[in-house]
C-alpha cells in the first residue's frame, strides 16, 4: 500500500497562536482521509499547507513524493483542490468554465461527462452567478476533478448543504472514491465523516488527538453501553445480559428500550475538550 | 460468447503540460468573454470616454491661436491617453476582486502558470483600449475635425505609445491591486488616484495650464507621456509649439514608458499578494 501524504512534526504559528503544533500524518493512497475538529483547530491551515497553499514554520511534509513547499506545475497537475468558499466565474456558463479548466491539465478528463458526474448537466448551459448553493458547489468539485486528479482535497465540502444535497454529494465523493482516487477531506459533520471517510483524524488545539476506523474512533465500539428503558437506565460493558435480565423482570416486551453506544459525537466531544 | 475482460491499467504517459502561450491565450479569451457578459460594466467602461469627449469638446471648442488647431481636439488626444490607461483601472479593481471572490486562489490550485493569468489580463486590456481608442478617433474626426495621420510614421508613433502605454499601466495596475484591504473598497481606493493623474496630466485640462509643481508631479507617472505622444500623432507639428518644451520630447516619452514597463514588472513581482489580508 503507497502512501499518498506523509507529515512528519508539522508546525504552523500565527503571531502568537501556534495554529498547528506538531502534526504527524499518513494517508493511504486510495483512502478517504477525513480531518475533523472544531473551527480554529488547525485543519484548515493543515490542509491548505498539503494544497502548497500555505508555508510551514517546520516538519516533512510530502504529498504524493513531492513537497507541498515547492509545487511545480507537474504536481499541480496530480492534484485536485476544492476549496472552502469561492465566488468566482459567475459570468461563465459551467460548461464553459469545465472546459476551460481542462484546457490547464496535460491529460484532462472529459467535460462534459465530468459535468454528468457531479449531476449538472442539465444546468451546463447556465451561468454560474444562477446556480444555488449546492450546484456551485458541484462546479467546484467538478473543477477539482477535471484534470483526473490522484489526490483530492475537499475543505469543508458542504457546509450550508440542506439534507438532501448533502446526501446527493457523498454519492458523488463515494464514486470518485470507488475510481480510486485518494480524497482528504476536512468537515464539522460527524455523520458526513461516519458515511464517507475510511479514517478520521481529530484535530484539537493544532495536535492530533485521536485517529482511525470512524466506527472506533476513541474506543467506541468497546466502550460501555447504555441500557435505557422507562424507569431506569445502566451504563454496563455486558448489555446483553442486562436485557436478558431485564426481560424476565418484565416478563416479556420491555417498555422503551434502548440500547446505545457513544456516538461518534459523544467521542468527539469529549477528544475536543480533553 | 465474447467475454469482457477489463484492459489492464497501463499508466498512462506523462503528457505535456500545456504551453504558457497558449494558456494565456485561452485565459484572455474566457477573460474577455466574461467581461462582455457584464452589460452594465460594459456599457459604462465604453460609454464614461465617448461622454467626457462630447461635453469637454463640445464645452472647450475655442481656437488655439496659430496652430491650425482647437481645444477639442486636444480633448481627443487626452482621452484617447486616459484610454490607454484603463488598465491602470481595470486590472487594478478588477485582480482585488479576483483576490477576494477566490479566483486567485482556485488558479493557485491548479497548473495553470501565473504568467498565463497575468498574460490574459494583459491581452483582454489591450483589447478593451483598443476598442475605446477605435471610437474616440471616430468620434474626434467625426465631430470635432480629428485629422488622422497621412504618414505611416505617425501610426508607428501611435503603436508603440499605446503598447507601451497599456503595458505599463497594466502592470502599475496589477501592482496596486495588492493596495486595497477588500474587493468592495478596491474602486473607491484605485478610482481616485486615476481621477487626480487625469486632472494632473493634461487629459482634462492643457499641461500649460497647469502650475508648475503639478506637472512635474505628473512627469513621474506614465499617463502626461500617453498623451503628449498621442498629441504628436494627432495634432502634428502645429501643436508642438503647444508643448511645454514647445517639443513633443518622443525620446523621452519613450524613456520613461519603457522605465514604467520595466519598472511595474519589478513592483509586481516584489509585492503581488495571492491571497486577500482576511487570508493571512
Amino acid at each position: 500500500m503507497t502512501t499518498a501524504v506523509r507529515v512528519r512534526g508539522l508546525t504552523k504559528r500565527y503571531g502568537d497562536v501556534q495554529a498547528v503544533d506538531g502534526i504527524d500524518l499518513d494517508i493511504r493512497a486510495g483512502e478517504v482521509f477525513a480531518i475533523l475538529g472544531p473551527n480554529g483547530a488547525g485543519k484548515s491551515t493543515t490542509v491548505e499547507i498539503l494544497e502548497g497553499h500555505r508555508r510551514r514554520d517546520g516538519g516533512e511534509v510530502s504529498v504524493l513524493g513531492t513537497d507541498p513547499g515547492r509545487p511545480t506545475r507537474e504536481w499541480r497537475a496530480r492534484v485536485g483542490v476544492v476549496l472552502q468558499t469561492a465566488n468566482d466565474v459567475a459570468e461563465a456558463t459551467v460548461r464553459e468554465t469545465v472546459r476551460h479548466f481542462a484546457g490547464y491539465y496535460p491529460s484532462a478528463r472529459d467535460p462534459d461527462e465530468v459535468i454528468e458526474r457531479v449531476g449538472l448537466t442539465d444546468k451546463a448551459g447556465k451561468r454560474i452567478r444562477q446556480l444555488s448553493g449546492g450546484q456551485r458547489r458541484r462546479v467546484d468539485v467538478a473543477l477539482g476533478v477535471i484534470g483526473g486528479p490522484e489526490l483530492l482535497f475537499l475543505d469543508e465540502p458542504t457546509t450550508g448543504f440542506d439534507p438532501e444535497a448533502r446526501r446527493q454529494f457523498w454519492e458523488l465523493i463515494q464514486g470518485l472514491a470507488h475510481q480510486g482516487t485518494t480524497i482528504v477531506l476536512t468537515t464539522h459533520y460527524l455523520d458526513e465523516a461516519e458515511a464517507l471517510a475510511d479514517r478520521v483524524a481529530v484535530i484539537a488545539k493544532g495536535r492530533i488527538v485521536a485517529e482511525g476506523d470512524p466506527a472506533t474512533l476513541g474506543g467506541r465500539a468497546t466502550a460501555e453501553a447504555t441500557v435505557r428503558w422507562a424507569g431506569g437506565s445502566v451504563e454496563t460493558g455486558t448489555p446483553t445480559k442486562t436485557v436478558l435480565e431485564l426481560t424476565r423482570q418484565f416478563d416479556g416486551e420491555i417498555p422503551e428500550l434502548a440500547v446505545t453506544r457513544p456516538s461518534l459525537e459523544d467521542v468527539y466531544l469529549r477528544l475536543i475538550e480533553g | 460468447m465474447t467475454q469482457i475482460v477489463a484492459p489492464p491499467a497501463v499508466p498512462a504517459a506523462p503528457a505535456e503540460l500545456p504551453s504558457a502561450i497558449r494558456l494565456s491565450l485561452s485565459r484572455a479569451a474566457i477573460e474577455t468573454r466574461m467581461f462582455f457578459r457584464e452589460k452594465d460594466a460594459v456599457i459604462f467602461t465604453f460609454s464614461f470616454p465617448i461622454i467626457l469627449l462630447v461635453i469637454f469638446g463640445s464645452i472647450f471648442a475655442n481656437d488655439l491661436e496659430g496652430t491650425g488647431l482647437n481645444v477639442s481636439q486636444l480633448y481627443v488626444a487626452g482621452l484617447i491617453g486616459s484610454a490607454t490607461m484603463t488598465g491602470f483601472q481595470n486590472l487594478g479593481i478588477g485582480i482585488a476582486m479576483d483576490r477576494d471572490d477566490g479566483t486567485l486562489k482556485r488558479l493557485a490550485g491548479t497548473p495553470m502558470p501565473p504568467s498565463a493569468y497575468f498574460a490574459g489580463k494583459a491581452l483582454n486590456t489591450l483589447l478593451v483600449s483598443f476598442v475605446q481608442v477605435v471610437i474616440l478617433l471616430a468620434i474626434g474626426v467625426a465631430l470635432f475635425g480629428l485629422e488622422l495621420p497621412a504618414e505611416a510614421s505617425g501610426w508607428l508613433t501611435f503603436a508603440w505609445v499605446f503598447v507601451l502605454g497599456v503595458l505599463g499601466s497594466s502592470l502599475l495596475g496589477i501592482a496596486v491591486s495588492s493596495l486595497p484591504r477588500s474587493g468592495k473598497s478596491a474602486s473607491a481606493v484605485i478610482a481616485m488616484p486615476f481621477v487626480v493623474l487625469q486632472f494632473i496630466s493634461g487629459v482634462f485640462i492643457p499641461i500649460s495650464e497647469l502650475p508648475e509643481w503639478l506637472t512635474r508631479i505628473a512627469s513621474f507617472f506614465p499617463l502626461k507621456w500617453m498623451c503628449q505622444g498621442f498629441r504628436s500623432v494627432f495634432l502634428g507639428d502645429g501643436g508642438a509649439t503647444l508643448e511645454l518644451a514647445a517639443s513633443y520630447e518622443l525620446d523621452r516619452v519613450a524613456l520613461i514608458l519603457g522605465a514604467w514597463v520595466i519598472g511595474g514588472l519589478l513592483l509586481c513581482l516584489t509585492t503581488f499578494r495571492w491571497k486577500s489580508r482576511r487570508d493571512g
